[in-house]
């Protein structure tokens, strides 16, 4: 399982160029930072009011004042800035960030996302993801292509929305389909599974790129 | 200059029951403990609550949860404290979701006397029930509404004696804003120093929005 995270997070990190500003969300996404190419300068932006901030910090160096977006207790890396919760989200909402990485419970083929609420069972609030998902240039989706054995890439969401018309990359461990105006297209595939496989995973019609390629 | 500087016990006696408080911090930093751990043992009941988040079990606005204080929360995430999602789902306190850079606008245009404002944020999610929407140039946006609290309850880092603050690093986040939106302002300041000792380009809230300063116990 971690191997698939590990494959989706270093497939999401060639998304980005150098001089980006990137969202990582909380969870798979955050692994991302970890495979960003060397050559590369990215500038990492967390809701809470950082730009630039350098991981976690060590247990013995922990600074009460500096947490980063999921509550971690964090470090100050080069090119870092901090700002109140109104920047923030003009940063988020105003169109000043490259590329938004999240997770998603479900994707639909009119680039619609569901991330924030299971009713009934979760509901922990949308934090930052509407604005994150509304302002952000490019929205690439980070997730496993199926949760136990159930599509999460769907003809139409059917649990309550983040956000209509967003998402532009959905990146799994079958494939990378981006989500275009005729719905989705693949564009690469994963070689350990054939074409016809990641049609089966997946809940809405799936066209093939004709320049398809292999992920790795 | 009038003084400011008041007890912890003095400044969580300014919050009576029902009143609408606003709460700095985010995940519990830059969250005023100590004034809440008062008005837990205070009491005060039937509050409204605007803060980021929920917090953590048995720390910051948890815990006026825990003792159900809290009959309204508007926030942007309850997801790290499940006895908010229970008192929730079973109808004890009512949760207002939004999202949080509305959140933080609708709280900034409460202290800068703007009336609302559009927001593409939530269009086609359940943030717009019961809104205005509004379509300009062909796209649609939601019209938010001012968020204002009869009482701000902050922490800071640093405050002068006169009630210029200075936030230390990701403490920040909504402090300022609500500073500037409630009727009356008190800051629990890890250390009060004096006028001056604050470079005034480092202020990041000027001393007129600050009510109360209290310092915060070790």
């Amino acid at each position: 399982m971690s191997d698939v995270k590990t494959l989706i997070a270093r497939r999401v990190a060639k998304e980005f160029k150098d001089g980006d500003v990137v969202n990582l969300g909380i969870g798979l996404p955050t692994l991302v930072a970890d495979y960003i190419p060397d050559d590369i300068d990215v500038t990492l932006y967390s809701d809470n009011g950082c730009l630039g901030l350098g991981g976690a910090a060590a247990e013995d160096h922990i600074d009460p004042y500096l947490i980063d977006a999921g509550g971690t207790f964090a470090t100050v890396g080069k090119n870092c800035a901090f700002f109140d919760s109104a920047l923030s989200f003009a940063i988020a909402r105003g169109g000043h960030l490259d590329v938004c990485v999240l997770g998603a419970l479900q994707v639909d083929s009119n680039g619609n996302i569901a991330n924030w609420c299971v009713p009934g069972k979760k509901i922990p609030g949308m934090g930052g993801a509407m604005d994150l998902v509304v302002g952000s240039k490019r929205v690439i989706i980070a997730m496993e292509h199926t949760l136990r054995g159930q599509p999460k890439l769907m003809e139409n969401c059917t649990l309550p929305l983040t956000a209509i018309n967003a998402v532009n990359r959905i990146v799994t461990q079958m494939g990378v389909i981006d989500v275009t105006e005729n719905g989705f297209l693949l564009v690469e595939y994963n070689p350990e599974y054939t074409v016809e496989e990641i049609k089966a995973a997946t809940a809405a019609p799936l066209a093939v790129s004709p320049d398809l390629k292999p992920m790795i | 200059m009038k003084n400011k500087i008041i007890t912890q016990e003095q400044a969580a006696g300014l919050v009576k029951d029902g009143m609408t408080v606003m709460l700095g911090g985010y995940l519990g930093c830059g969250t005023p403990h100590g004034i809440i751990g008062l008005l837990v043992k205070n009491n005060v009941r039937n509050l409204t609550v605007i803060s980021n988040d929920a917090t953590y079990p048995g720390q910051g606005v948890g815990r006026l949860f825990e003792n159900k204080q809290v009959e309204r929360f508007i926030g942007s995430h309850i997801g790290t404290n499940p006895e908010v999602g229970r008192q929730m789902t079973c109808g004890e306190c009512f949760v207002d979701l939004i999202p949080q850079g509305t959140l933080a606008e609708r709280i900034r245009c409460g202290g800068a006397g703007i009336a609302g404002f559009l927001t593409p944020t939530g269009i086609g999610t359940i943030a717009e029930v019961g809104r205005q929407i509004m379509e300009l140039d062909g796209k649609k946006y939601i019209l938010e509404r001012p968020l204002r609290a009869d009482v701000a309850i902050l922490s800071a880092r640093c405050a002068d004696k006169n009630g210029n603050l200075f936030f230390a690093k990701s403490s920040r986040n909504f402090q300022p804003l609500m500073a500037t939106a409630a009727d009356i302002v008190i800051v629990e300041a890890d250390e009060i120093v004096e006028p001056g000792d604050i470079e005034p380009e480092c202020v990041h809230t000027p001393s007129i929005f600050v009510d109360y300063i209290t310092e915060a116990r070790k």
